[in-house]
Formats: C-alpha cells, structure tokens, sequence
C-alpha cells in the first residue's frame, strides 16, 4: 500500500510550513518491494536543482542519500539527454527512458527576501509519463543539509511505500589518541557523518549514549566525578542531570518508547547486575530482574510491553545471551540459541525483530532474529564489531567496528548486501539513531 | 665493535651497565637502597605506593569471561592483604577490567563482578571492608593493546589502588 504525500506537514526545527506543489493521486508504476531478498536498485536521474550553488549542493544530498540506502542507482548526470530549464514542466520523458531512468527527480532552490532558503522538487515516473509527487520546503540557511534529507525522505517513501531515515541524527561516542589512553567524547552528527557537534569535552570516559524517542534528549552513561553513572542530557539547552541515586555504577541505559522512563542496569554488591527502570516524572524505580548473574543491555519493545536483555544466567560455556520478559519483569525467558555468545539487543522499531552482537568462532556478528529467537540471520562478520542501533524505519542497523587501530562506524541493512561506511574524523563507536526529526 | 654497535642500538641497555657499576662501587660504602641505584624493583620505601605496586604486585589476572580467583591469584591477593593489613592509612579502590572480547556493557558488568570478587577475597583475607570501593572500567582502559591473546590476557584484571589516608 502506497502512500501519497498529500499531507502538508510542518517541519519544526526549519521554522515554516511548506505546501504541495502538485500530487496527483497516480497509480505509480515505479515503486521499489523492500520485502524481497535481493533488490535490484532502481536507476533514478537526479538532476542539478536550480539554483546557484546551493541547488547542485542540495540535490547532490538527495543523489547520495538515495544512494547510499542501497536501492536506488543514480544515473551520472553525464549521461543525461535532455538539460531541465524548467524544472516546473513536464520533461522529455523519452529522453529519460533512453538511458533508463525510471524515476526523474527535478527541483530549483532559491533565496527569499527574509534570507530563507526555497527548495521545490518533483519526482516524476518517466516510464508512466506523470509526476509522482512535488512539494515545496522553506528553512533558514542553518538547516539547508536537512532539506535535502528531507526530500530523500519523501522519494524513498513515495518509491517504497516505507518511512525514510535520512533526516535523522546519530549521537556517539568520538574517540581519540592512543588505545590505552582513548580520549572519548560524546557527539552528535547527521546521520550522513555531517554537522558534527561535540557534548562533553573528553575530561571523563562517556559511553552508550541513546536517543530519546520523544524529546531532544539523551541518555548516556559518564564516569565524571569518579563514579559511573546513567546521565540524561537536554541537546536544546545542554541542561544535564543524574539519573537517580544508586548506591552502585548504573549503565546500559535506554528510553522506553514513550520517553518517560530509563531502563538501565544497577551493578550490586556482590558485583553482578540487575535491571531497574526509572520513571522520569515520578523519579520511582522499580527492579525488573533480581538475579545473581549479570542482566544488562536491556531494550523496550516498541509497544513497550516487553524487554529483551543480555543475561549469564543460563551459565554454563554459553556465557552471555538474550532473554525477552514482560516489562514488570514477568516471565524471563531465553530466546537465543545458537552456538555462540549473543549480547546487545535491540528491538526494531517496526517490533518485528531483535538485533544482536555474536561471538562466534573467534568473529563478531551482527545479525537479527525474531522476537522468539528464530529465524535468526547473520547480516555482517568481522574481527571485532559490536552494537547495533536502528533507524527509525527498522530496514537499515548502523554498528561500530574495529579496524586500522580503532572503531568506526558501519550501516548494513536487512538485506545484508548493502554495507556502508560513515565518515568520520576520528575513531567513532556507540552510535544510537534519532527518530525522524520533526 | 659488533658487540659495541648491538649496545650502542640498545640504550636502555647501556642505562642498566652504567646503574649496575655504580651500585658495585656504593656498595663498599653503605647498603644503599636500590632506590638509588635507580633499578626500580624493591627500591620503594616500604610503605608507599611504590612499594605496593612493585614489591606486592598491585594486579591479578582472569580467565575469558570468569570472575573466579585463580590459584596465581590468591597469593598475589593474600600478599596485598598483608601489606594492607600493616599500612592501614590506606582506602583502597578496587578496579576491574575486561579484555576488548566481549561487548561494551556486558563487559562493565564482567569488570565489575572482577572487582567484586578481588575486594572480596581481600576482606577474607582481613582487610576491612569500609576501606574497600570498587570500579569497572569494563574494556575501556586496557595496559596492553595488540589485536591477539597476548595483550587480552593482561587486560583482564583487577587492579587494587591505593587512595591516600582518609580520602
């Protein structure tokens, strides 16, 4: 089932509505099926936007986006026959079908009196002869990266009939200097390694950020002041706070899907670790595991009536694996059984699946099973990587791995075909996806 | 001169004929400390830090994945608890670590099991456990950093600080 983007939706952050061109309620001929195993990427023509500089720079963030998420091929604009001069008017779609295009993208960005950035676009089905969709976006010239993510945004929804994930941020962990003395900061970016902004200066170890499902918030765990604890952390105002008072390090936080809480894992002790949510109104606790084994690395199904989580319970030469309960701590129950040892999961956001780290054979892996352990599916091996997060649109898991001295970051999606590096200057580890931005 | 060139390559070397000449002339005229001599192994003044670390030995190492105190262990941890036992001005964090085989978060909880059952072994051992804290560092903060055994086995360990008189 396809969607039309017919909505006019209000992008806060960019400070002004923005309203259809032109939708017409088409019967789209090019779409792209995200459900089969492989996918042929479709070719798509993405001209320059019009535009002084600022055009070119914002349809080249749509070309790479697209091209990056494995399913769509741009065309080298070289091989294009026909030059848009008018990007408002049907084009030749025969001169697009020549070289293959199923999908045209054409748009002008220009300046307003006020100084805000204009962006139009129109996607068009060359093959059908009709335009497939077209909308118009305003921003200030801070935000000009994210029109382009927003407007791969609308093509890869409008194609594949799922959500994109290109206006998106990553929070991380940036890491510098020698691996014995790694300086390690906490850091926010676009999801394409862009606008990157650093959140604590490096003085004490940071580790396992994660976003806010609902807010501008992260939660994060630092070792500042000696003793490690879960922080939260307000991006707008840069206002932090302590999560609780533990008498014991606290780590592997997580937000429940509708923000309000912070599952987490408490270290007692005897030294083992227990599961212990925290309701941010009430600042009420509550125990979720009551263990003599490790428990930790828990996460919310989306619907936030279960938790999957890390465990040594089970003992034994299995070590670590991953257990699914109810989200009062009801009914644990392993649900990895595979040879090896399973750490990190992660519920989708779609609620279909559960990604993990595994240590098998000397490698790591990452990989997705089902909520009930089967159907499991490695997706990437490696020497050392661990750590998957999810876009927001549960089709792509972007992981940290280590090579040439330290780790950086990785995409996969569920295919496992479309692997992708992210750019970043230094070492990077710990990613956790953002929502969609609104 | 082949053997002046290998010497000449190897100054640490040099360093250490040069502290060993010296120490044969000290010696005529006091037993000097090694300290002096600037040979490092039992040089510390007893009692200090220096002592600690190099004439007890400050850390023990874990099997992949294990908390358990191993046999090599327990003597190095018996001889902490005596030397703690005798300077008692001493408050003491316990840290544990991870080598880089296993996850971030699990491997903070494995440190901090390691700690856990080091600051145990030692209030067995008699020392009071209200001068006793513990810390994981997990994985973060590894001594040795190559990409095989050699350097994991080092890394999993619990490293027994000393943090000065009633801090």
């Amino acid at each position: 089932m396809k969607k039309f983007l017919t909505t006019l939706m209000m992008i806060g952050a960019l400070a002004s509505g923005m309203s259809a061109l032109v939708t017409l309620p088409a019967h789209a001929l090019v779409e792209i099926d995200v459900n089969k195993g492989t996918i042929e990427p479709l070719p798509i023509a993405i001209t320059d936007f019009e535009g002084a500089g600022l055009g070119a720079e914002i349809s080249g963030i749509v070309s790479a986006d697209l091209k990056r998420s494995g399913l769509f091929a741009p065309i080298d604009n070289a091989a294009f026959i026909e030059k848009i001069s008018n990007p408002d008017a049907a084009p030749r779609f025969d001169d697009w079908k020549v070289i293959n295009a199923q999908a045209l993208v054409t748009g002008r960005v220009s300046q307003e009196a006020d100084g805000r950035i204009r962006a139009e676009y129109r996607l068009w089905d060359t093959f059908a002869g009709q335009q497939l969709a077209g909308e118009q976006f305003f921003a200030n010239s801070a935000n000009k990266r994210r029109i382009g993510h927003i407007i791969a945004d609308a093509i890869y929804e409008r194609l594949t009939g799922e959500k994109g994930y290109f206006d998106t941020r990553v929070v991380f962990i940036d890491e510098s200097g020698a691996k014995n003395a790694r300086k390690k900061r906490l850091a926010i970016m676009d999801q394409d390694g862009a606008n990157v902004r650093y959140l604590s200066n490096g003085g004490a170890i940071v580790l396992t950020p994660r976003f806010s499902p609902s807010r501008q918030e992260i939660t994060y765990m630092s070792y500042e002041g000696g003793q490690p604890q879960v922080y939260l952390l307000q991006l707008e105002t840069g206002q932090r706070e302590l999560v609780g008072k533990f008498p014991g390090m606290t780590f592997a936080p997580r937000f429940s899907p509708d923000g309000q809480k912070v599952i987490m894992s408490l270290m007692r002790d005897d030294g083992n670790s227990n599961i212990f949510a925290m309701d941010l109104r009430s600042r009420n606790t509550t125990r979720l595991t009551d263990s003599t084994a490790i428990d930790t690395s828990p996460s919310y199904s989306p619907d936030g009536s279960q938790i999957v989580f890390t465990s040594d319970r089970g003992g034994g030469s299995g070590r670590s694996q991953i257990y699914v309960m109810g989200a009062d701590g009801s009914n644990p129950h392993r649900i990895s059984f595979g040879d090896g040892v399973y750490s990190t999961p992660v519920w989708s956001p779609r609620g279909d699946l559960i990604a993990f780290t595994k240590q098998s054979g000397g490698q790591f892996q990452i990989g997705v099973m089902k909520t009930d352990g089967s159907g499991e599916r490695i997706l990437s091996t490696g020497f050392q990587q661990e750590g998957p997060t999810w876009a927001p649109n549960g089709r792509v898991l972007m992981f940290f791995r280590d090579q040439a001295g330290g780790p950086k970051l990785v995409t996969i999606d569920l295919t496992g075909r479309n692997e992708q590096s992210i750019p970043t200057a230094n070492y990077a580890s710990d990613p956790a996806w953002s929502p969609l931005l609104e | 001169m082949r053997r002046i060139a290998k010497l000449a390559a190897n100054p640490v070397m040099i360093a250490l004929v040069a502290s060993l000449a010296l120490a044969g002339c000290a010696s005529k005229k006091t037993p000097n400390s090694a300290a002096d001599l600037g040979l490092g192994a039992g040089a510390a003044t007893p009692g200090s830090a220096q002592d600690f670390t190099v004439n007890v030995g400050d850390r023990i190492f874990f099997d992949t994945d294990s908390s358990s105190i191993r046999a090599d262990a327990q003597q190095t941890l018996a001889r902490q608890a005596q030397w703690l036992n005798k300077y008692s001005q001493y408050r003491i964090v316990v840290e544990g670590h991870a080598d880089e085989r296993g996850t971030r978060e699990y491997n903070l909880a494995l440190g901090a099991r390691r700690a856990a059952a080091t600051r145990d072994y030692l209030i067995s051992q008699g020392v009071a456990g209200n001068r006793l804290k513990t810390i994981s560092y997990g994985k973060e903060r590894p001594v040795a950093v190559c990409d095989d055994i050699s350097c994991w086995s080092q890394n999993r360990r619990a490293v027994t600080t000393l943090s000065g008189a009633g801090s």
